[in-house]
C-alpha cells in the first residue's frame, strides 16, 4: 500500500510548492538564462546596445592564452585543496575515530571552522601569515624567509590553497567520522587476528570500505574548490598578486564586474556552468551506483 | 594444535573487577565451553586469550608460550564473531585468504587450502560471491572457513551461532561438532546457551560474576552441580530449590511442608543445619507419599510433558513427566524424587554439599 497524502484543494499542493520554485526561478534559473543569452552578445562600452555575435565570446574566451593560464591556476589549486582537504580530513577522523581521551571535545572541535564565513576564515588567515601584522608571516620573515604572499604568486597560491582546504577539512572530517564509525569493530578485530598491521588494516580494510564516502566528497570538494572559493581568494589576494591565485570563478568576477565584459565573463559563466552540470552527473551516476557495498 | 594455560586471570574496567581470577588448562585437541549468563565475563576472557582486550592480572599461554603482551596476530588464533566480521568488499575467497596473503604463503597453497575447507564446508560454489550475496548460515560458514584455513594453534569461537534461527543452529551446531571431531584443534567456544554447551564440550566452565563457578565435563555439571547458580542454569526447566533443614540425628532433610526426605548417608555433623534441597523436575515421578501438589499449568512438549505443581506451602515445583500428558490442571498429584535425586546446598554459600 502506498500512503498518498491527498489536498482538498487542487491549488494547494502548487502553493506550497511555489516558494521553492520562485527562489530557484530568481537565483537559478533566470541569472542561468540571463548567462547563456548575454554569453552570445557584445555589449558596447555603455551597455546600450548588444549584438549578437553567436560563438564569437566563446572562441574569443577559448582563446585567450590568459584564460587557459587561469584554468591552469584552477586546476592546480582545486586538485590540490581536494586532496589536502580529504588527506588531513581522513587523518584526523582515523585518529578521533581510536580510542584517545577528550574525543568528544576533540570532534567538536574540528567541526567549527566549518561554521566561519570564507571571507571571515580569510581575515583569520591573514592575520597569521600578513608580513607586517601576521603573527606566523613575522616570524617567518624574522627567521630570514622572505615571505610575502603580496610580492610572491608561488606563497599567495599556497596560502589560498591552506586557507581554502582548512575550511573544508571540518565537513570532510565529519563525513569521514561517520564512515568509519559505520565499519563494525568485529571486522577491524578480525583483520588484526588475520595478522593485518594497523597500516595494512587500513588500506586493505578501512579505506576500501570507505570508497563511497571518499568518491562523495571527492566530488564535493572538488565542486567547492571550482565555485565556492571565491570569498577566500578575494578576501587574501583578490587573485594575485599577478594572476597567481586566479581561478576561472574569480576572473568571471573580474571580467564582468571589475572589468565590464559582460559577454565574455558570461560565456566563462556558461563553460564553469557546463564543468558543475558534469560534475553532479558524474556523481549521481557513481555514487548511487558502482562504489557501493552493502 | 596446543594447549591454552589460563592462570589466574584477571579483568579490571576501572574499580569494577570483570574477571576475578580464573584458572583453567585446556588440553591439546580439547573443546572447552564458556557457559554463562550475558555479562559473566564468559566474552571478555575469550577476547583476552585473543589479545583483544588487556590482561589485568595472571597469565595466559598459548601452546607454552605467555601470550600476555603479544599482539592478536601473534598468538597463532583464530576467531569466529557472533556477526561473523566478513569482510564487505572481499569475495569469499579472498576472506579465507586475507589471513594466509598476509602471512606470505605462496598462492598454490593459498588455494589449494581455501578449496579443502571451501570442501567441507560446502562452500565451493560461493567463492565468487561476495558476503552481502550470501545467507546468514551461509556467512556463518566463510567465517568457520577463514579459521580453519589458518590452521591455528586454537579456535575462539564467540557465540558463532545465537544470529541464526532455531533450525540452522542445531544444523551448524552438529557442523562445528563433527568439524572439530575431525580437525582434533584445540577450541574456546562462549556460549550462554546450555544445549550447545552441553552437546559440543569436552568440558564446560561455567561462569557467573567473572567467576568459575564448576569446571567439568557435561555430564559432570549436569549431575553433580557445584553450585545452586550452575544447578539452576544447566538443564530444562530448570532444577527445583526448597528451603530445608538436616533432621537433628542427620539422617534425612525436613522440609516447610512438613515431608522428610532421608538422606542417602547420614551426615551427623550437619545436624539441624538449613540447607537448599534441588531436585531436579526429571528425577521426579508419581508416588504413594511424598509431596502433594496441585497442577497449575501442564506443558505437552510431545516426547515429555512438563507439570508446574504448587506445594501446600505456596511453593512451585516441576515435574517433567515422559509421553504426552495424563493430568489437567487443578488436578492433585503426589510425587516423589527418585533415589539419589536429591542435590544438596548450603544455605548460605549455595555451594554443593558432598
Amino acid at each position: 500500500m502506498q500512503r498518498r497524502v491527498t489536498f482538498d484543494s487542487r491549488l494547494l499542493p502548487y502553493l506550497l510548492l511555489a516558494p521553492q520554485v520562485a527562489v530557484t526561478l530568481v537565483f537559478f534559473i533566470w541569472p542561468a538564462a540571463n548567462a547563456i543569452w548575454q554569453s552570445v552578445h557584445l555589449q558596447d562600452a555603455f551597455g546600450i546596445r548588444s549584438e549578437f555575435v553567436w560563438f564569437e565570446n566563446f572562441t574569443h574566451v577559448l582563446g585567450d592564452p590568459n584564460y587557459l593560464d587561469t584554468l591552469k591556476t584552477t586546476v592546480i589549486f582545486s586538485v590540490a585543496v581536494t586532496v589536502l582537504a580529504m588527506g588531513v580530513a581522513l587523518l584526523l577522523a582515523v585518529l578521533a575515530d581510536s580510542k584517545i581521551k577528550g574525543a568528544s571535545a576533540y570532534k567538536t572541535l574540528l567541526i567549527w571552522p566549518y561554521a566561519l564565513a570564507p571571507a571571515v576564515a580569510a581575515v583569520l588567515w591573514m592575520f597569521i601569515f600578513n608580513p607586517d601584522i601576521g603573527s606566523f608571516g613575522r616570524a617567518l620573515r624574522a627567521l630570514g624567509f622572505d615571505w610575502d604572499y603580496r610580492l610572491n604568486g608561488g606563497q599567495a597560491l599556497l596560502m589560498v590553497i591552506l586557507a581554502a582546504s582548512w575550511k573544508q577539512v571540518s565537513y570532510n572530517f565529519i563525513f569521514f567520522l561517520a564512515g568509519l564509525q559505520a565499519i563494525p569493530r568485529s571486522v577491524m578485530e578480525a583483520a588484526s587476528i588475520d595478522g593485518a598491521g594497523p597500516v595494512r588494516r587500513f588500506w586493505t580494510i578501512t579505506f576500501p570500505l570507505l570508497s563511497p564516502t571518499t568518491f562523495f566528497l571527492l566530488v564535493v570538494d572538488m565542486v567547492y574548490a571550482f565555485f565556492e572559493t571565491f570569498g577566500t581568494i578575494h578576501a587574501l589576494t583578490q587573485g594575485g598578486p599577478g594572476k597567481a591565485t586566479e581561478t576561472l570563478i574569480f576572473r568571471v568576477y573580474q571580467d564582468g564586474v571589475v572589468n565590464n565584459d559582460l559577454g565574455g565573463s558570461s560565456a566563462q559563466s556558461v563553460i564553469l556552468m557546463v564543468i558543475v552540470i558534469a560534475l553532479t552527473a558524474v556523481q549521481f551516476r557513481f555514487v548511487e551506483r558502482k562504489v557501493h557495498y552493502s | 594444535m596446543a594447549t591454552v594455560e589460563i592462570r589466574n586471570v584477571r579483568k579490571s574496567y576501572g574499580p569494577v573487577e570483570a574477571i576475578k581470577g580464573i584458572d583453567i588448562a585446556i588440553q591439546d585437541g580439547e573443546f572447552l565451553v564458556l557457559l554463562g549468563p550475558s555479562g559473566c565475563g564468559k566474552s571478555t576472557l575469550l577476547r583476552m586469550v585473543a589479545g583483544l582486550e588487556g590482561i589485568t592480572g595472571g597469565e595466559i599461554a598459548i601452546g607454552g608460550r605467555v601470550v600476555n603482551h603479544l599482539d592478536p596476530k601473534d598468538r597463532d588464533i583464530a576467531m569466529v564473531f557472533q556477526n561473523y566480521a566478513l569482510y564487505p568488499h572481499m569475495t569469499v575467497f579472498d576472506n579465507m585468504a586475507y589471513g594466509l596473503k598476509i602471512r606470505g604463503i605462496p598462492k598454490a597453497e593459498i588455494r589449494a587450502r581455501v578449496d579443502k575447507a571451501a570442501n567441507i564446508l560446502e562452500l565451493g560454489r560461493f567463492l565468487d560471491r561476495r558476503p552481502s550475496q550470501l545467507s546468514g548460515g551461509q556467512r556463518q560458514r566463510v567465517a568457520m572457513g577463514r579459521a580453519i584455513v589458518r590452521e591455528p594453534a586454537a579456535f575462539l569461537f564467540d557465540e558463532p551461532l545465537s544470529n541464526l534461527d532455531a533450525k540452522l543452529r542445531t544444523q551448524m551446531r552438529v557442523e562445528i561438532k563433527r568439524l572439530q571431531d575431525r580437525l582434533g584443534i584445540t577450541s574456546l567456544y562462549v556460549t550462554h546457551d546450555q544445549v550447545e554447551a552441553m552437546t559440543l564440550a569436552d568440558r564446560i566452565l561455567v561462569m557467573n560474576h567473572g567467576v568459575a563457578e564448576q569446571i567439568g565435563t557435561p555430564l559432570e555439571v549436569y549431575q553433580r552441580p557445584a553450585s545452586l547458580f550452575v544447578a539452576g542454569f544447566i538443564g530444562s526447566p530448570p532444577m527445583n530449590v526448597l528451603d530445608g533443614r538436616i533432621d537433628d540425628r542427620g539422617e534425612a532433610v525436613l522440609l516447610p511442608g512438613g515431608q522428610r526426605l532421608p538422606l542417602p548417608r547420614p551426615r551427623a555433623t550437619d545436624a539441624g543445619r538449613p540447607v537448599k534441597l534441588g531436585i531436579r523436575p526429571e528425577h521426579m515421578a508419581v508416588a504413594a507419599d511424598g509431596f502433594s501438589i496441585e497442577i497449575e499449568l501442564v506443558e505437552a512438549l510431545g516426547a515429555d510433558t512438563v507439570v508446574y505443581g504448587r506445594l501446600p506451602d505456596g511453593e512451585t515445583l516441576l515435574v517433567r513427566m515422559a509421553g504426552i500428558p495424563t493430568v489437567r490442571e487443578r488436578d492433585r498429584l503426589t510425587v516423589a524424587p527418585q533415589d539419589g535425586a536429591l542435590h544438596l546446598f548450603d544455605a548460605v554459600t549455595g555451594r554443593r554439599m558432598e
